[in-house]
């Protein structure tokens, strides 16, 4: 019976934009059982699926989970790891963690902000880059440690960091430019 | 659990024998017998925050302080309401409350009928030890008939509770974290855009400070009525429609 009544509740409510990305959400939802406690796991899947968490996602969270959305907003502003705002092509993270920190991270995130032109915890004019810091990323090890799109790099110096970022960026340039040569 | 006829739970506050029931808490059963222990952030009606500590008090054989508001009543308990230490942190505590908004009695609404300013009254608040905060917050007048200034926002949820648990709307809750805290309307919009008010004034008239108040009152005119919800949510169990006293 109860399961019945989840179905018809998730398909009832299916979100009308038709977006796919949805879909995986519903995926998430239907895994928790719509259970209100946990939003936060939902949250997260959200900001993976999405990239960041826009109203309209934190609407259908709440609906979902028949969840008031000033607490969905509340719990999702509670945490640094929620972003509200849609993040650039790329994501470039400077670890701040203690390690990070006593090896000159900050110096990183100060140079790299610099050279690029993207003050430190925001996305660029452009919106090809955004600029992140965190809170330890668990490989102190290799401190200063970034996490560019995902790839961990260490031991990392402004200099090599933004020369890393060009790179990458002339690359993308250059196949853009190939693309249209034909 | 439907409560006993008679108070049947021996508790011992200030050397005061009383009687208390046994859902009873610390702050509800002084009350009860006219021990005044200050707070801000309880509220008859609603569920217990605890966020304010202004009612710590002292509970003999627990080595921290309660919060009288959220401690539940056992028997032959031993309470202390007004030892100096206790009166020096609650002073602190409301020091550090006004220091971290912008409390200016001087242009409030709420001056001369204001709970923040009856405490700092009581406690003997007349000067303040912490650095202001002066924080930066912009005055939400969107709603027609309410205004919300955060600058006299002290979190203390009492709206947050009357809209989520009185009124069944939950168009208030607190975002951010830390001293970063403040108060949304629904998702962080405009109060009068948050489609779920229903305009209904609870958390205005819950309100202990000037935070939340009816539009066009000028400075001093603003009177709250935190008594409402604990009248609401009881009235229909005591069949007492037609003898409240209003304010």
């Amino acid at each position: 019976m109860a399961a019945t009544a989840t179905d018809s509740r998730a398909q009832q409510d299916a979100h009308p934009s038709g977006d796919e990305r949805f879909a995986l959400l519903d995926k998430a939802l239907k895994r928790a059982r719509f259970e209100q406690d946990q939003l936060v796991e939902l949250l997260h899947t959200a900001q993976e699926v999405f990239g960041y968490l826009s109203n309209d996602v934190l609407i259908y969270l709440a609906r979902q989970l028949r969840l008031p959305p000033s607490r969905v907003l509340g719990v999702a502003s509670f945490y640094h790891l929620f972003t509200f705002e849609a993040p650039g092509d790329h994501i470039c993270t400077v670890c701040l963690g203690t390690a990070c920190y006593v090896k000159g991270a900050e110096e990183v995130v100060e140079g790299t902000a610099q050279a690029l032109g993207v003050p430190a915890g925001q996305t660029s004019d452009d919106g090809r880059l955004t600029l992140w810091t965190a809170r330890c990323v668990g490989s102190c090890g290799l401190a200063p440690v970034v996490v560019f799109d995902g790839t961990v790099l260490g031991k990392q110096t402004t200099d090599e960091l933004v020369t890393h970022i060009r790179e990458v960026f002339a690359a993308e340039d250059a196949a853009a430019e190939e693309e249209e040569a034909g | 659990m439907a409560r006993p006829k008679r108070p049947n739970v021996p508790v011992v506050i200030d050397g005061h024998e009383v009687m208390a029931y046994p859902d009873d808490t610390v702050l509800s059963v002084a009350k009860r017998n006219g021990i005044r222990i200050p707070h801000l952030c309880a509220l008859d009606g609603v569920s217990v925050y605890g966020g304010c500590r202004l009612c710590v008090v002292d509970v003999a054989e627990r080595h921290k302080l309660m919060p009288a508001c959220g401690t539940a009543v056992a028997e032959d308990m031993e309470v202390h309401t007004q030892s100096r230490t206790l009166q020096e942190h609650r002073k602190l505590i409301l020091e550090m409350i006004l220091a971290e908004g912008n409390h200016v009695c001087a242009v409030c609404v709420s001056n001369g009928a204001c709970e923040l300013q009856d405490l700092a009254v009581e406690l003997g608040v007349d000067h303040v030890r912490p650095d202001y905060q002066f924080p930066r917050r912009t005055v939400d007048a969107s709603h027609p008939k309410y205004t919300f200034d955060p600058n006299r926002c002290v979190l203390c949820t009492r709206c947050v509770r009357t809209c989520s648990e009185v009124e069944g709307a939950h168009v208030w809750d607190v975002a951010g974290r830390a001293n970063g805290s403040y108060l949304i309307a629904d998702l962080g919009q405009p109060w009068g855009e948050a489609p779920s008010c229903t305009w209904c004034g609870k958390c205005v008239a819950v309100c202990p400070t000037g935070a939340l108040a009816w539009k066009g009152k000028a400075v001093g005119e603003m009177r709250h009525d935190p008594n409402l919800v604990a009248f609401l949510t009881s009235a229909r169990d005591e069949g007492e429609w037609l003898d409240r006293e209003t304010m």
